[in-house]
């Protein structure tokens, strides 16, 4: 019967077509049809950034209006007249009407972390083009809908997680492999994270002084936030913002300093040391001493960076000074990872255009926060087109770089050799020329001994933002602190993943232990709370300190893992979601999720398909393994880029392990898909009314505005009901 | 930061202070969301809901409640997405 209510939805008349309103959208499809033109016809000379950042505007805006409306009014069937979760359970705390507009805001930091500034800059090696493509037609045709229409599905079930909903909708083995999956993306992830913040702050003083100085400034916050101005968050984040900016600062007098610079020039291995130490002992740590304050200073400085980074981009202008596409897109020899633009670029950049990780946020604080149902079009799609966003300026970043010392940054230590010289040799094999002077000059302006083989994505960007910042604030004299700022800006994010994501792994591991011996799932049981999140550090540890010694490059070898595993939980969404539509008799309308579901399933099968079964050991791990195998079996003692016997052995455990998850990994897909299709047949069998476990309709009371900024008619409304006093939303909107 | 700042030319229909209070109350607006995505406002939500569920109760102390609203996160992580 939820089901049959849902189809007596409220539609609003859609907004009137006047000439004004034609003639806007009009000029929008210009100014997006132009800009495409130059970013996709342009060959052999340099384009401004700015057409990137035009086309990428123009598709979100005629997506969002059109193509998002069509999913809310049309597919989800929106229901205004139907009170929210948040109305009808309104407990004060997690379930609370929230103004739409902080939703978006707490949403959209929820979402958005270092993962659009990694992804794009990595898959640059293939030119912009691609990257551009993928990232704009993504967010737009899967990422965004994905986000949103779990967002609508939880919300109708009072914000029940995905991994429940697979269980209830799909079955317990659906439930199961979305658990499994949950757990493997999260090791993975946080495995790789850690290991862009090892690679950016090896060996560099500046950055690992400011770094190190964020711990106590968090403890410092956390002790303020609680015992001399309780609930002043603000006030609280300016002065870490202010000390977070005289930690950067100070990290250059350390840098100039003999004695300090030594003291703060860490080797990869230490680094990798203390941030194990560090992840367990935050992650036992009670919120308030760290995270959470580092939680309110990332969520500042996220906001601040990506404003300051678009208005930057608009007033440096900045010429794109890497090729559209390069030969890697076809020939899949690229430096940076293995494999060619299909499917490697598509798990490459996950977060910004797709990414199954927001699935989790989608159902799980938000929708219990959302005061309208009209309002999931502006949350669920609106902050993941911002997140698109963000990844277009990631790319942007890297590509206004000049393309040798792109790749200089991003080649495994093992082919670019110790010196200048040797990586300008390397890079030259590549087919693009850089000059061990300008290699050398580069690691000058920014003050860092060395800029060869920086991988992880975070030091390219943050080499990139130092141009464009500088070129608007500074100057030349400044590239130095805005480099280490933007270092320090995605480090600061990693950590408040690696602290917050432990902390979600030890949850569900004692919420599965659980079930097996009871006092584990009590949360504050210590030695319970001791062994599960030193099992999960342990876990994302491994694959961290196996990555960071892999003699073929932690992430050339482990990102394509990463970005498996998160498209795996896009499939577990989007099945979920599809599985729904079906079940509420939407048939008709399922294309919405199954073409992205399918292109996902695609990608994803033959990304792991590769990595385990092709016969280049470039890609495949396997191949990878028999030859390493094999010239240990010979008796030789080198080996491509293994100097010892050691380094060989190495590489053949790690490339096991790999090709062992990435099987996992196409083996759990293949499990979700087929038992969703079980459903969806028996769905259709029946006619396409099966019962979901939707919650009934009960009338809502509360009105407020759907979208961003009110309309002229929702405004008259909202003076209407202020002056009969009826319920409104939140006092922000008075 | 709420305060407005000065009202510039006359328009048309409002005249300088009808127009100097729209911006003011505009900004005002503005300033509650971002305390509101910063998390501020957490207090004087639980103030509002408590009067309304249960009027003729005490509510909790700011101190209290604060403490109360932090420590939450110690049993309740919250997704974050990298």
């Amino acid at each position: 019967m939820a089901t049959r209510t849902a189809r007596t939805g409220s539609s609003p008349t859609p907004p009137k077509w006047t000439p004004a309103r034609i003639l806007v959208w009009a000029a929008v499809a210009v100014v997006g049809a132009v800009a495409w033109s130059v970013v996709g016809l342009s060959r052999g000379e340099e384009i401004s950034a700015a057409w990137l950042i035009f086309a990428a505007v123009a598709s979100y805006a005629i997506a969002y209006r059109f193509y998002a409306r069509f999913i809310t009014y049309r597919v989800l069937r929106v229901d205004d007249t139907r009170a929210t979760p948040a109305e009808r359970i309104d407990n004060g705390a997690d379930f609370t009407p929230t103004d739409r507009r902080v939703l978006f805001g707490h949403h959209f930091a929820a979402i958005a972390g270092a993962g659009p500034l990694v992804g794009p800059v990595l898959a640059a090696q293939m030119g912009y083009l691609p990257g551009t493509l993928w990232i704009i037609l993504g967010v737009i045709f899967a990422g965004a809908v994905q986000d949103m229409v779990v967002l609508f599905f939880s919300m109708r079930r009072n914000g029940k997680s995905l991994g429940q909903m697979a269980r209830e909708e799909i079955g317990p083995v659906g439930g199961i492999a979305a658990l499994i999956a949950v757990l493997a993306i999260m090791v993975i992830l946080l495995a790789v994270l850690a290991m862009v913040v090892v690679n950016a702050l090896a060996e560099s003083p500046w950055g690992a002084f400011s770094l190190i100085m964020t711990i106590p400034i968090a403890l410092l916050m956390g002790f303020y936030l609680r015992y001399i101005r309780p609930g002043k968050v603000i006030e609280t984040s300016a002065i870490g913002v202010v000390l977070l900016l005289l930690a950067i600062i100070g990290g250059g007098w350390i840098n100039a300093n003999p004695t300090l610079h030594e003291m703060f020039l860490f080797s990869h291995n230490e680094l990798t040391f203390g941030l194990i130490v560090y992840g367990f002992v935050a992650s036992v740590l009670p919120v308030w001493m760290l995270l959470a304050p580092r939680d309110y200073l990332s969520t500042f400085m996220k906001v601040g960076v990506v404003v300051l980074l678009a208005v930057s981009i608009i007033f440096a202008w900045p010429s794109l000074r890497l090729p559209a596409v390069t030969e890697f897109a076809f020939n899949g020899q690229g430096p940076t990872f293995a494999g060619a633009l299909f499917p490697f670029l598509f798990i490459t950049i996950a977060c910004g255009a797709l990414s199954g990780f927001h699935a989790l946020v989608s159902s799980g604080t938000t929708p219990k926060l959302i005061e309208k149902e009209s309002q999931v079009r502006m949350i669920g799609y609106g902050s993941m087109l911002t997140e698109s966003f963000v990844a277009v300026m990631a790319l942007v970043a890297a590509c206004i770089l000049d393309p040798g010392v792109y790749f200089a940054m991003n080649m495994p230590a093992g082919v670019l050799g110790d010196t200048v010289q040797s990586a300008s040799a390397a890079v030259t094999q590549l087919g693009f020329s850089v000059t061990p002077e300008t290699l050398q000059q580069t690691a000058d302006a920014v003050e860092e001994n060395s800029i060869l083989s920086r991988t992880g994505g975070a030091p390219t960007f943050a080499m990139g933002a130092a141009h464009i910042f500088s070129a608007v604030f500074g100057g030349q004299a400044m590239m130095a602190f805005w480099y280490h700022f933007a270092i320090m800006f995605e480090a600061l994010f990693i950590l408040t993943t690696v602290d917050a994501g432990t902390r979600v792994g030890r949850f569900m591991l004692q919420d599965t232990l659980g079930n097996v011996y009871k006092p584990m799932r009590d949360v504050s049981w210590k030695p319970g709370l001791w062994l599960t999140s030193a099992l999960i550090v342990a876990g994302w540890g491994y694959f961290l300190w196996a990555g960071v010694n892999d003699p073929l490059g932690g992430i050339n070898q482990l990102f394509p893992l990463f970005g498996i595993a998160n498209q795996l939980l896009a499939a577990v969404a989007l099945a979920v979601a599809t599985t729904l539509l079906i079940k509420s008799g939407r048939a008709k309308y399922a294309w919405i999720t199954i073409i992205p579901l399918a292109w996902d399933a695609v990608v994803t099968l033959t990304a792991s398909y590769q990595k385990v079964f092709s016969s280049d050991p470039a890609i495949g791990f396997f191949a990878q393994r028999a030859q390493y195998a094999e010239a240990l079996a010979d008796g030789e003692t080198s080996f491509g880029s293994a100097p010892d016997v050691e380094a060989m052995q190495k590489v053949v455990t790690n490339t096991t392990v790999d090709g062992v998850l990435s099987a996992l990994f196409a083996v759990l897909i293949i499990i979700i898909l087929a038992d969703a299709c079980r459903v969806w047949i028996k769905a259709l069998r029946a006619g396409g009314d099966l019962p979901t476990t939707e919650e009934p309709h009960t009338p809502s009371k509360l009105w407020a505005p759907s979208g961003l900024i009110a309309t002229r008619e929702e405004r008259e409304i909202m003076r209407e009901r202020a002056g009969s006093g009826a319920g409104g939303p939140g006092a922000a909107d008075s | 930061m709420s305060g407005a700042p000065s009202g510039r030319a006359p328009s048309p229909e409002g005249g300088p202070t009808g127009l100097r209070a729209r911006l003011a109350a505009g900004l005002r607006d503005a300033w509650q969301v971002v305390r509101g995505i910063s998390g501020e406002r957490a207090y004087e939500i639980y103030l509002e809901h408590h009067t309304r569920v249960h009027p003729g109760t005490p509510p909790m102390g700011e101190r209290e409640f604060w403490r109360r609203h932090i420590d939450r996160g110690d049993t309740d992580p919250g997704s974050r997405c990298c």
